[in-house]
């Protein structure tokens, strides 16, 4: 069932979504003491294998596969087995976690303070936590949470002691070992510290994969990490890893355990309490370092409104079921199972579809409020708009987007001017609002006269921001949007050069969205009835037309991935500055920041400063082979390949939203002079 | 001890010296090779040893398994008993038998489902002679036979689905003649008149197939001859240089050592072309391992080495081509085997352990110390509650005190949870000392895994278990249960997570019962899975049953198991063979198949 629910051909009309309890409601209304020093009894694995956190340290160290790796390690290395066990138990105390009910206690309490300061209510959707106490016990369970921020962590923790499941340990980078003493009272809630590259490091691997195996055999705890491997900066989720995925579904290939449950789930902020330090951190001003300190002055978060939270768990996905006829497990059979054995190409592409799936999973089930619609059409009128413009095009979209299948939480009986004055205020420090006019700007700005590029800076602060929020509606539009770009640069009704341009527009942006490789088809088709449905399209048998009504939305669609069509243009020309940034001040950079935008002259372009977009439209052009590697002695350069530019160019040149920027592509020189 | 064994030697000498002088037995008064050797054997379980005549309708049931004198049933009290004098259980009370079986599977034994009490003839298909054919044969002076009955008997192994089929009165596609060749040359005669004639030859040993191996193939339209090698006494025993029965065996102080589970009923035959397991092949070895020379006749001719050498760097072992063949290329009609002098001192024993765990780990450690007893089997919790209703009544109030004490010791003394111990039967064979200083070996290693002595009766009636399951499959389909048991084997590492995984997959499947594991290896273990379960209510519960064990397979097959330990392929298992054993090597058997009987005499379809 789990599996139909997977691959079901998507029609997100039909989903049906649980609702939500508040659970701060409770919290307001008795005491935190008492309830975090309340009798805990989760409901367990019925196979567990009960182990302190030393004993699992022993049945690691002691397991045939680390013995076998350190063996080798030792053959190789020279140094004595001794030696390199050592090594190995110094790694794994390293890592492990600690999981101490006290310190999850002491966490409880002073987390329920925090939340009710911080949001206004959390709310979860009881029914996915009755599916999940009745996996919990069926068979070893993984929880793969959205990231987008510190908080996710904290919550899912609190969350399951709140509702008597079991406490998860969850695999979180080593740069929060750094923290002194925070580090360590994360470690005894049940994190365990991984470097973040390790991957040359066999005796690393080997320590790492055993353990995180050896708990999931056990059935000791649930085991919980991201999917996207980091906190995504834009809300937009990042393309998943596969590692992690690899070694919890291994048991089940080798036959170890019978199945695994994984439970995507998505957890989604009114506002994000790292909204402007994600801005800054695009725009290159680098993430600060974790550290007690930092996180004392973070204090003053807690004195402003989030607004609400929410956390969905999604039904849970038998590893067994997804499996079914796409894995034969008895490649596994010949070799004994603890000589580990890199995943197979089939097995690869099967962990890579499947990550992306669950992302989608988490996608569709996060919750979407008013200020994502509004925050998208704030940002394609850099101008501002009339409030009952506003209100009259945010109705529009949020009809548009609900037939899209987006999971909107729209308050039920309220005006739609009111919903709107609502997350205006909240969002009140990215606006101006002024005789009815709202406008994107910088509200708190020192008062102190100001470099023009700063104000260019902080100007883009407030657009990344912003577009943070119309990013986590993407997914809703991304694949109508796709499809109404390439009917403008297909030049051609037909079905087959529509789709050809479909195809190329999702290859270039398979990194800056989910696209799951090999669905080209199937989103295709998803596009076309969507917006079929929609009115907006006739989708003949060669043919595809617009429909007289359908202007408006198409020309919205296609606007949508405008920031994005304009900063991949632009970025072969900035990633070169960005190489020359590591040997240049940080001022060449704002210069260039400026430059780019002056001579753009259009706003939207500030998106193109994403090093985000950047990151990802260079990764498109390597895949794309527009920009080469080139090594030159010890160092490596990108190189622009004119010609695939060029052609680039003449594929996506033909749409009439970038197309005055042609001379873009050609101005390479103008950088080089300028540096 | 050694003056005794010495003298015990002589004796077989002079017995071996005896043989020499008696005159060669006659061909006639034919038997099947396999009851013999236990005519005075030691172990009398399974007891009598009668023949098995031409007419098997005589002696044996024609819908179930086994004599036709012995079945388990359930008394008007509701007592179960196991009828007949052939086995150490007949004429036994088994009291606690109907709990188990109404707990265990939710039967009630007020719903009964009888089986159709005689064949109907009627349904049975005339017969499609090819009239030269037949001629040829009774010119040949070779008996024959179209009897509906011979040719119903003839159709069938013990498949659940096959016997199912029976008791409902349900006759598909039966042989159109049997007949029974008596020697070597009569196969060949047979082989060579049906290649002239082009009719299908399928070879039946003891009818014992699990496999579907018997079933005749609906695709064929020749006429199909049941060959059966069942009168034929051309055993040859090597050791002793020179003819020997295998009945005679036992009196001349030797056996085979091979003893599978179906051995009352099956053949010498049978055992080479499906490589047989005995559940002594610890030291004896399995069929692969006693056969020294076989001779088959093939549509091509016949096939033999040219010497008794015990081992040859001949090229590929042509023997291996034979052994498993399944029947699809031509007729055993000679083996040489490896006989061994009949072991001076027996003894069952038993261990329980206190979890399956603990047992698999100890009957690894035996195996990796190379001391594993003639026979050693775990059986999981659930299989020892089921040998435990087996339990005939017991005569004494001493014994039933001495049974109470002794689970009282075990549970409450030593803190073994009835629902999860296990237990694991062994049998040692050999002289009395080496058995003695054996058993403690083995007793030894059992201590440091937990395990704890249970004596021998618990050991005795575990393998009494192997004889009579059979039976109770009869039994428990007069009463809506049915059941079968399938079997693989599976490197040691494998073992529990294999046996925990298939369990789950078929409790997923449906409701089910018992695990155990039955020999060890070196590398591995056989794995034998018995699964039965209550269809009162399903609409086909032959299709479930199917089902089930369809996905039990896949399921195997995934967690490193193999296809087939020692059942064979046969019909059933065919759809895995390309998967088991790749592309290239299906292709290489098939290449043989068309060499040696491009005409596809041997027509069974199974295997390939």
């Amino acid at each position: 069932m789990a599996s139909r629910a997977l691959y079901s051909p998507r029609h997100p009309m039909l989903k049906k979504r649980d609702s939500f309890e508040d659970i701060l409601e409770e919290r307001r209304h008795s005491s935190d003491l008492r309830y975090a020093l309340r009798c805990y009894t989760p409901t367990l694995y019925k196979g567990l294998v009960p182990c302190k956190a030393s004993m699992l340290k022993s049945i690691v160290l002691q397991s045939d596969h680390l013995q076998y790796v350190i063996k080798q390690v030792s053959s190789e290395s020279g140094d004595s087995t001794e030696c390199v066990a050592e090594e190995a138990s110094l790694i794994l105390d390293e890592m492990a976690h600690r999981l101490q009910l006290s310190t999850v206690r002491f966490f409880v309490f002073t987390l329920s303070k925090a939340f009710k300061r911080l949001f206004r209510s959390v709310c979860v959707n009881e029914e996915g936590i009755q599916r999940l106490q009745q996996a919990v016990q069926e068979h070893p369970v993984v929880l793969l949470p959205s990231h987008r921020s510190y908080m996710d962590f904290l919550m899912m923790s609190y969350l399951l002691y709140m509702y008597d499941l079991p406490l998860p340990v969850i695999a979180a980078g080593m740069d929060f070992m750094s923290m002194k003493f925070v580090g360590e009272m994360l470690r005894m809630s049940g994190a365990f510290f991984i470097r973040r590259s390790f991957g040359g490091d066999k005796l690393y691997w080997a320590v790492f994969s055993e353990y995180v195996k050896t708990m999931l055999r056990n059935g000791y705890a649930p085991i919980e990490f991201f999917l996207e491997g980091t906190r995504s900066r834009t809300c937009k989720s990042l393309t998943p890893k596969t590692g992690l995925l690899n070694i919890v579904m291994e048991p089940f290939f080798k036959g170890e355990l019978f199945d695994v449950n994984l439970v995507p789930v998505s957890i989604s902020y009114e506002r994000i309490l790292e909204e402007s330090l994600y801005a800054r951190e695009l725009l290159g001003i680098p993430k600060p370092k974790e550290s007690t300190s930092g996180l004392l002055k973070a204090r003053r978060v807690l004195s402003e409104d989030y607004g609400s939270m929410y956390v969905y768990f999604g039904h849970p996905v038998s590893v067994r079921s997804l499996t079914e006829g796409k894995i034969t497990r008895s490649q596994y059979n010949l070799l004994p199972r603890c000589i580990p054995q890199k995943p197979s190409a089939d097995t690869h592409e099967f962990l890579n579809d499947t990550a992306f799936r669950l992302v989608r999973i988490q996608e569709g089930n996060m919750v979407l409020k008013p200020w994502v619609l509004i925050a998208t059409l704030l940002l394609q009128n850099p101008d501002g708009m009339d409030l009952s413009s506003l209100a009259e095009q945010t109705d529009w979209l949020r009809h548009l987007a609900l037939a899209f299948g987006a999971f909107l939480d729209w308050p039920d009986h309220a005006a739609c001017s009111e919903v709107i004055s609502c997350s205006l205020a909240l969002h009140r420090h990215l606006l101006s609002v002024s005789a009815g006019h709202v406008q994107l700007s910088v509200t708190d700005a020192p008062q102190v006269e100001t470099t023009p590029e700063e104000a260019v800076f902080h100007q883009a602060v407030v657009v990344l921001s912003c577009a943070s929020y119309r990013n986590q509606i993407l997914h809703v539009f991304l694949r109508p949007a796709l499809l109404a770009v390439a009917m403008q640069s297909a030049n051609s009704n037909r079905k087959d050069d529509v789709y050809n341009c479909f195809n190329f527009l999702r290859n270039m942006f398979s990194s800056e969205f989910i696209l799951c490789p090999g669905d080209s088809v199937q989103d295709f088709e998803e596009a076309c009835y969507l917006l079929m449905k929609r009115g907006v399209l006739q989708v003949l048998e060669h043919e595809i037309v617009m429909s007289a009504s359908g202007h408006s939305t198409l020309a919205f669609l296609s606007s949508v991935l405008d920031p994005f069509l304009q900063g991949y243009q632009v970025t072969p020309h900035t990633q070169c500055a960005n190489l020359i940034l590591r040997r240049f001040e940080i001022s060449v950079f704002r210069f260039l920041c400026v430059f780019v935008i002056m001579a753009s002259g259009r706003l939207k372009c500030y998106e193109a400063l994403s090093s985000d977009l950047q990151k990802n439209a260079l990764a498109a052009f390597l895949r794309l082979k527009a920009v080469m590697k080139v090594k030159v002695g010890d160092q490596v350069t990108l190189k622009v390949n004119k010609i695939a530019v060029n052609s680039l160019e003449d594929t996506l040149g033909k749409s009439d939203v970038i197309s005055h920027q042609n001379s873009w592509w050609s101005s390479m020189a103008m950088f080089e002079i300028a540096i | 001890m050694a003056s005794n064994s010495s003298s015990s030697t002589a004796q077989q000498r002079l017995r071996i010296i005896a043989g020499h002088l008696q005159k060669r037995p006659e061909d006639e008064n034919a038997s099947v090779a396999a009851q013999e050797c236990k005519a005075e054997a030691p172990r009398s379980e399974p007891s009598s040893a009668t023949p098995v005549p031409r007419r098997r309708q005589e002696i044996m049931k024609w819908n179930g398994w086994g004599y036709s004198d012995s079945r388990f049933l359930f008394t008007k009290k509701g007592q179960a008993e196991f009828t007949g004098k052939r086995y150490r259980l007949s004429g036994l009370i088994l009291p606690s038998l109907k709990d188990w079986f109404e707990g265990t599977f939710g039967a009630n034994l007020q719903h009964r489902s009888p089986a159709t009490p005689s064949l109907n003839l009627s349904a049975v298909a005339p017969p499609n002679l090819n009239q030269p054919f037949v001629e040829d044969l009774k010119a040949a002076g070779l008996v024959v036979s179209h009897d509906p009955e011979d040719r119903v008997f003839r159709a069938h192994g013990h498949c659940l689905h096959e016997v199912f089929a029976l008791r409902e009165g349900r006759i598909g596609r039966v042989p159109d003649m049997v007949v029974w060749p008596s020697c070597h040359s009569d196969v060949e005669k047979i082989v060579e008149l049906a290649c002239k004639h082009n009719v299908c030859l399928i070879p039946y040993g003891g009818g014992t197939s699990v496999s579907s191996a018997l079933e005749c193939p609906r695709e064929e339209t020749r006429s199909i001859v049941s060959l059966d090698t069942s009168q034929m006494v051309s055993v040859y025993m090597h050791a002793c240089r020179q003819y020997l029965r295998i009945r005679r065996l036992n009196e001349h102080g030797y056996c085979t050592g091979h003893e599978p589970d179906s051995m009352e009923f099956s053949s010498l035959g049978g055992w080479v072309a499906t490589r047989a397991s005995g559940m002594k092949k610890n030291i004896y070895g399995n069929i692969e391992d006693l056969v020294v020379h076989i001779k088959m006749v093939t549509p091509r001719g016949v096939i033999e080495k040219s010497c008794l050498g015990p081992r040859m760097s001949t090229g590929p072992d042509i023997h291996h081509f034979i052994l498993g063949s399944e029947g699809t290329l031509g007729v055993v009609t000679e083996v040489t085997l490896k006989i061994r002098p009949l072991p001076e001192y027996q003894k069952y024993g038993s261990v329980v352990f206190p979890n399956f765990q603990q047992g698999v780990a100890c009957l690894r450690e035996v195996a990796r110390q190379r001391c594993a007893p003639a026979s050693i089997r775990l059986m999981d919790n659930e299989q020892f509650q089921f040998g435990h209703a087996l339990k005939p009544q017991v005569s004494s109030m001493f014994t039933s005190f001495l049974d109470g004490l002794k689970k009282f010791y075990i549970t409450k003394f030593k803190g073994f949870d009835p629902q999860h111990l296990c237990v694991a039967t062994l049998l040692f064979e050999g002289d009395r000392g080496k058995v003695l200083q054996h058993e403690k070996q083995v007793y030894d290693i059992a201590a440091k895994f937990g395990g704890l002595a249970a004596g021998e009766d618990n050991g005795q009636r575990g393998y009494m278990l192997t004889f009579v399951i059979a039976y109770l499959r009869d039994l428990g389909m007069d009463y809506y249960v049915i059941g079968e048991s399938f079997e693989t084997s599976v490197p040691w590492d494998r073992v529990l997570d294999l046996c925990r995984n298939v369990k789950e997959r078929i409790v997923r499947e449906c409701k089910e019962r018992g695990v155990q594991v039955t020999q060890t290896y070196d590398a591995g273990a056989c794995v034998y899975f018995y699964f039965a379960f209550n269809y009162r209510g399903l609409n086909d519960p032959v299709h479930v049953y199917e089902q089930v064990e369809h996905a039990a397979r896949e399921e195997i097959l995934a967690n490193g198991g193999s296809l087939s330990h020692h059942h064979g392929v046969g019909k059933l298992r065919k759809e895995w063979m390309k998967e088991s054993v790749s592309g290239v090597g299906l292709g290489m058997l098939k290449s043989v198949k068309e060499y040696v009987d491009p005409q596809n005499i041997f027509g069974n379809r199974n295997l390939l």
